[in-house]
C-alpha cells in the first residue's frame, strides 16, 4: 500500500508503510500484560464490595487463608498510610490518600465494586473461591447515585473531610467550582434576537478497551519491585504504585506490556500495587487481571453529567452570548474531567459574553478515569445541540453558522490567549466540500446531522535515543507505549531525518530504567511531543555523524552537509558517504553514535473535528440507524495517514456508540446492573457503515513536523451529531445519552409525529 | 481441587496431550497449559469474540467451551493461521490496510473472517459485516477491518491460500 508521498517536502512522512509491530501481532505473538507468565508465579482475586456505599465494621479471612492453595491475603491494613492532599507524581497532580482509597478500601465502601482484600493462591480458580470465603461485615448507607442528589442541601455525604473553597468548613459532595467568564453576558442575551436554553443529562460512559486490566508484581529481597502490565504510562504506574506502596520511585520498574487499548482508562493504577503487595506477601511473583465484570463495575468510566446550556444569536447568524451550568459525576473521589469539559463547551465559537459554572461532584460510583478528550464529548453534547437549534431559527445551514463564528488564528480561547494557527473553519469546509454533505439525503425518518468538536491536547515530557547500528540502519527507543500503531510513526520520523526508509528504523518501547521520564499515552501527545523528541534525537545522531564523517576526511564539521542520507564534503570533489558507509568508522572515530533528546513539549496545537451523519429512525420501535458518516479533522501533518485516518475512525464509532447505547445502568440500591458486554452495548460491526474521512492539514507551527496529534477530538462531535440528524429525521430534540431505542420511542410517541422545534426530555 | 483429565486434540496440526481440570475453559487450556497465548480474553461470556478459534471447521468462542470438550478435535488458533514463516492473505492484508490500532482483537477478528471466507469465497460487504458481527474491536470502528477481508478474499480468489503473492 505503499503510496506517493502527499507532501513533495518529505519522502517517508506521509506514506503508509507496514507497522514494525504488525506481524507479531497478527500472528497472535505480541506479549499483552495478560500473556506474561513466571516461573512459580501466583495468581490473585479482587474481594470488592456488593454496596454502593456501607460502612466496613469488619473483615474476616480465617476460612478463606485456610483453603489449600492460598498463600495469602491483603487488606488496607497492609497498606502504608500516605498524605490527604494534592502531590505532584509526573505531570499529573494526585491524592495519594484517595488513590490508596480506591486500591483497598479503607474503612468505607464507595461504590458498588470498590475493592477490599486480594487473594493471591496456586491458580485463579482457588483465589476465586477464597474470596468467596473472606467474610465482611457491613453497615449500609444510602447510596448518592447523581449530581442533582448529591449537591442537594442535606444530601448524605460521602467524605467526612471534603470541603471546596466555596463552602467553608461545610461538609459538601461538590469537590470544586470552576468559573469562566467574559463580557456582559445579560447585555449579550438583550443583543439577541434567539435565545435557546435547553437542559440535558449524559450517562456515565466507559472506555471499552477490549483488554481487561492486567498486572504481574515481582518483588526482590533487596526490596525492588518489577511490575509487568498493559498500561497506557509506565512512569505513571511507578510513581501512583510508589505513593501508594510507600515505596521510592527509584525502587520500582515498571515494564510496559503491549497494550489492548486504553483511551485513558489506563492511566492510572488499580491492580498494580496489589500485585507488588501480594508478592511481597508471598516471594513469589503475582499475577493479576481483571474480569470484564471488574472492568466495568470498578475501573474508570467517564462521568455521567447535568448541563444547562443558554444560549442566544442575533438574526443574522451571531452568537452573542452563552450562559452555562454543568455538573459532572466524579465517582468516588474528586477529579471529573468538569473543568476541561467546561474550557471546551464553547471554544470553537467567536462568543464575546459568557458565564459558565462548573462543578466536580462525587457520589457513589466508580471513580471515573480519562476517556478520550475527558469532558469535552458531554459539553459538546449539549452546546452543539443548542448551536444547531439557533442556526435553524437563524435560518442559516448549520454548516455555514459555524463557519460564520468559527475561531481562527488571533481569536481568544475560553481561557484567554489567542489560537495560533488552527484548522477548525478548515474542518467545517471541508464537511461542506464532502460527497457527503453535497449528497442528498431523501426518504421518510431520515435525517442529516452535523456538529464540531474542540480539545486542547497535551505536551507533557518524552524522551528518545536514536541508536545507529554498525550496518546503517538505526533503532529509535521512546518511552511512549504504543496504543495505536505510534511506533510506526517514531520510526518514519527517525527515517525522515536519517534518510533511511521506514524499514530500516526499529521503534522500540522502553521500560522505566531504560529511557528517560515519558509521560503517558494519552492527550493525543505521542506524535506531538514524543515525535518531537524522535526528532531532536535523530538530529542529534546526525550532527554526531556530521563531525564523525568531517573526521574521516579530515575536515572542520561545518565543511561537512548532511542530505538525503548522505554527507557530503565542501569544495573538492570527493565522493559522498552515506550512513551505512560511515557506520563501520564509529569506533575509530569516536565510538558508537546514539542520539538524544528529552522535551516537554510545548507548543501544542489544539485539535478540532467536524462530523455529519445521516440517520433512519424507527418511528415504531424508536431505533436509530446509522446510514452514512464523515468526520473531518485537522492533523496538522499526517505522519502516517492510515493510523491517523484509524484514530479518526475508532474515536467516531467511540462518540455513535455513547450517542446511542451505551450507559451505566444502577439500580435504586447503587448496583450495577449492565456488567457484560451483551448489556453494555458497544457498536459492532452491523451497527455502523464505513467511516469517511477528510484529513485536514493545518500544520501546527509549534512542532517541527507541523503535527497536533489526532488521537481524542473524534469522539467529541457524534453524539450532537446524532442528536442533530434525529430532529431532522422525525422532529424531536434530544436532550439526553443514549439516544437509546426506548429513549427515542418515547419521544416520537410523545411528539406525535408531527410539529415542528419540538423537544424530547425524560 | 478437582481432579484432572486427559485431553488429546490437534492442535495448528500437532497431535497435543495435555491434562485439564474440568472447570478450565477452552481458552485457559490453550493460554495457560498449552501456552497458545494468541487467543485474547476480553470478557468470558462469549460476547467479545477476542478468544475465537476454529474447531473442526467451525469459528467457537474457546471461553464458552471447556478444555475437556476438546477432545478428539481439531483446533486452529491464530498461532496456525500462517504457514511456515509465510503469512496468510488475511494477515498481509489486515497489515497493509492498517486493521489494527492496539491489536488485542485482531487473533479474534481473524479466525472469524477465515471462517467466513472458508464458507464464502465471495462475500459482499453485508456478509462481512454478519460474520464478523460477534467480534467487538474498540479501535478502528471497524471500516479498515471490512476492508481487509474484501481485499483478501479477492486475493485469494485469484492466487488462492497457499500461492498467495507475498509482498
Ligand atoms: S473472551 Fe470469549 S467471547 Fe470474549
Ligand atoms: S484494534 Fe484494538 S480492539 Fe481492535
Amino acid at each position: 500500500m505503499a503510496e506517493a508521498t502527499t507532501n513533495g517536502k518529505y519522502k517517508v512522512i506521509g506514506t503508509r508503510p507496514i507497522r514494525h509491530d504488525g506481524a507479531d501481532k497478527v500472528t497472535g505473538r505480541a506479549k499483552y500484560g495478560a500473556d506474561y507468565t513466571f516461573p512459580g508465579m501466583l495468581h490473585g482475586k479482587v474481594l470488592r464490595s456488593p454496596h454502593a456505599h456501607a460502612i466496613i465494621k469488619s473483615i474476616n479471612f480465617d476460612k478463606a487463608l485456610k483453603l489449600p492453595g492460598v498463600k495469602a491475603i491483603v487488606t488496607s491494613k497492609d497498606l502504608p498510610s500516605v498524605a490527604n492532599k494534592l502531590e505532584q507524581a509526573g505531570e499529573m497532580a494526585i491524592n495519594p490518600h484517595h488513590l490508596s482509597m480506591n486500591i483497598l478500601a479503607h474503612d468505607r465502601v464507595l461504590y458498588d465494586g470498590h475493592a477490599i482484600a486480594a487473594v493471591a493462591a496456586i491458580n485463579g480458580h482457588i483465589a476465586e473461591e477464597a474470596v468467596r470465603l473472606i467474610e465482611v461485615e457491613y453497615e449500609v448507607l444510602p447510596p448518592v447515585m447523581t449530581v442533582d442528589v448529591a449537591m442537594k442541601p442535606g444530601a448524605t455525604i460521602l467524605h467526612k473531610d471534603l470541603r471546596n473553597q466555596e463552602d467553608g468548613d461545610k461538609q459538601t459532595n461538590v469537590a470544586q467550582h470552576y468559573q469562566f467568564k467574559r463580557g456582559d453576558v445579560a447585555a449579550g442575551f438583550k443583543a439577541a434576537d434567539y435565545v435557546v436554553e435547553r437542559e440535558f443529562k449524559t450517562a456515565m460512559v466507559h472506555q471499552g478497551y477490549i483488554e481487561p486490566h492486567n498486572a504481574v508484581g515481582i518483588y526482590s529481597s533487596d526490596g525492588t519491585a518489577t511490575i509487568y502490565c498493559s498500561t497506557q504510562g509506565a512512569f505513571e504506574v511507578r510513581s501512583f504504585s510508589a505513593q501508594v506502596l510507600g515505596m521510592p520511585v527509584g525502587k520500582i520498574r515498571v515494564v510496559p506490556a503491549e497494550i489492548g487499548g486504553g483511551f485513558g482508562g489506563k492511566t492510572t493504577v488499580y491492580l498494580e500495587p496489589l500485585s507488588v503487595l501480594l508478592s511481597k506477601k508471598t516471594g513469589a511473583p503475582v499475577k493479576l487481571v481483571m474480569s470484564r465484570a471488574e472492568v466495568l463495575r470498578a475501573s474508570g468510566p467517564t462521568s455521567g453529567s447535568q448541563i444547562k446550556v443558554k444560549m442566544g444569536a442575533t438574526k443574522d447568524g451571531k452568537l452573542v452570548a452563552a450562559e452555562i451550568w454543568m455538573a459532572y459525576e466524579a465517582g468516588a473521589f474528586p477529579g471529573s474531567p468538569v473543568g476541561a469539559g467546561a474550557m471546551c463547551i464553547i471554544t470553537p465559537y467567536k462568543v464575546e459574553n459568557f458565564l459558565i459554572d462548573a462543578y466536580d461532584v462525587v457520589v457513589n460510583r466508580p471513580k471515573t478515569a480519562a476517556y478520550r478528550a475527558p469532558g469535552a464529548t458531554n459539553a459538546a453534547f449539549a452546546s452543539e445541540t443548542v448551536i444547531d437549534e439557533l442556526a435553524e431559527k437563524c435560518g442559516i445551514d448549520p454548516i455555514d453558522f459555524r463557519i460564520k463564528n468559527g475561531v481562527k488564528e488571533g481569536d481568544a480561547q475560553t481561557v484567554g490567549p489567542p489560537f495560533k494557527r488552527i484548522g477548525f473553519i478548515q474542518t467545517c469546509e471541508a464537511i461542506k466540500n464532502s460527497p457527503h454533505y453535497k449528497s442528498k439525503l431523501t426518504g421518510k425518518n431520515r435525517g442529516r446531522g452535523v456538529a464540531s468538536g474542540f480539545w486542547f491536547n497535551a505536551g507533557m515530557n518524552s524522551s528518545a535515543t536514536v541508536n545507529i547500528h554498525a550496518d546503517g540502519t538505526a533503532s529509535v527507543v521512546t518511552g511512549s507505549p504504543d496504543i495505536g500503531g505510534s511506533r510506526a510513526s517514531m520510526a518514519m520520523i527517525t527515517a525522515e531525518v536519517l534518510g533511511l526508509s521506514a524499514n530500516d528504523v526499529r521503534p522500540v518501547t522502553a521500560d522505566t530504567d531504560s529511557i528517560g521520564h515519558t509521560d503517558v499515552t494519552g492527550g493525543s501527545r505521542v506524535t506531538f511531543a514524543t515525535g518531537m523528541a524522535v526528532y531532536e534525537a535523530a538530529q542529534d545522531a546526525v550532527k554526531q555523524m556530521i563531525e564523525r564523517a568531517s573526521k574521516v576526511w579530515e575536515k572542520k564539521p561545518d565543511e561537512v552537509e548532511f542530505r538525503d542520507g548522505k554527507f557530503f564534503a565542501k569544495g573538492n570533489g570527493v565522493p559522498p558517504m552515506s550512513i551505512k558507509d560511515l557506520a563501520p568508522r564509529f569506533s575509530r572515530t569516536g565510538g558508537p553514535i546514539t542520539g538524544r533528546a528529552s522535551v516537554n513539549g510545548r507548543g501544542v496545537g489544539p485539535g478540532f473535528a467536524t462530523t455529519c451523519v445521516d440517520v433512519e429512525v424507527d418511528p415504531e420501535t424508536g431505533k436509530v440507524q446509522i446510514l452514512r458518516c464523515t468526520i473531518a479533522q485537522d492533523a496538522g501533518k499526517a505522519i502516517h495517514p492510515s493510523y491517523v485516518e484509524g484514530q479518526m475512525q475508532g474515536g467516531t464509532a467511540q462518540g455513535l456508540g455513547w450517542g446511542l447505547n451505551e450507559e451505566y445502568f444502577y439500580d435504586e440500591k447503587g448496583i450495577l446492573r449492565n456488567v457484560g458486554l451483551l448489556d453494555y452495548r458497544m457498536p459492532t460491526c452491523l451497527d455502523l457503515p464505513m467511516i469517511e474521512t477528510c484529513v485536514v492539514e493545518e500544520a501546527n507551527p509549534g512542532h517541527p513536523l507541523g503535527v497536533r496529534g489526532v488521537g481524542e477530538v473524534s469522539i467529541v462531535p457524534p453524539p450532537a451529531a446524532l442528536a442533530n440528524a434525529i430532529y431532522r429525521a422525525v422532529g424531536v430534540r434530544m436532550l439526553e445519552t443514549p439516544m437509546s431505542p426506548p429513549k427515542v420511542l418515547k419521544a416520537v410517541l410523545k411528539h406525535g409525529g408531527s410539529a415542528q422545534h419540538s423537544a424530547a426530555a425524560d | 481441587m478437582s481432579k484432572k483429565t486427559l485431553v488429546e486434540a490437534t492442535v495448528n496440526g500437532e497431535t497435543v496431550e495435555f491434562l485439564c481440570e474440568p472447570r478450565q475453559s477452552l481458552l485457559e487450556s490453550l493460554r495457560d497449559i498449552l501456552e497458545l497465548t494468541g487467543a485474547k480474553e476480553g470478557c468470558l461470556t462469549g460476547d467479545c469474540g477476542a478468544c475465537s478459534v476454529m474447531i473442526d471447521g467451525r469459528v467457537v468462542c474457546s471461553c464458552l467451551m471447556f478444555g475437556v470438550e476438546a477432545q478428539g478435535t481439531n483446533i486452529t488458533t491464530v498461532e496456525g493461521l500462517a504457514t511456515t514463516g509465510t503469512l496468510h492473505s488475511l494477515q498481509r492484508k489486515f497489515l497493509e490496510h492498517a486493521s489494527l490500532q492496539c491489536g488485542i482483537c485482531t487473533p479474534g477478528f481473524l479466525m472469524a473472517a477465515k471462517g467466513l471466507l472458508d464458507r464464502n469465497p465471495e462475500p459482499n460487504e453485508a456478509d462481512v459485516r454478519y460474520a464478523l458481527a460477534g467480534n467487538l474491536c474498540r479501535c478502528t470502528g471497524y471500516d479498515k477491518i471490512v476492508k481487509a477481508v474484501l481485499d483478501a478474499a479477492a486475493d485469494l480468489r485469484t492466487h488462492g491460500e497457499g500461492k498467495a503473492a507475498a509482498r
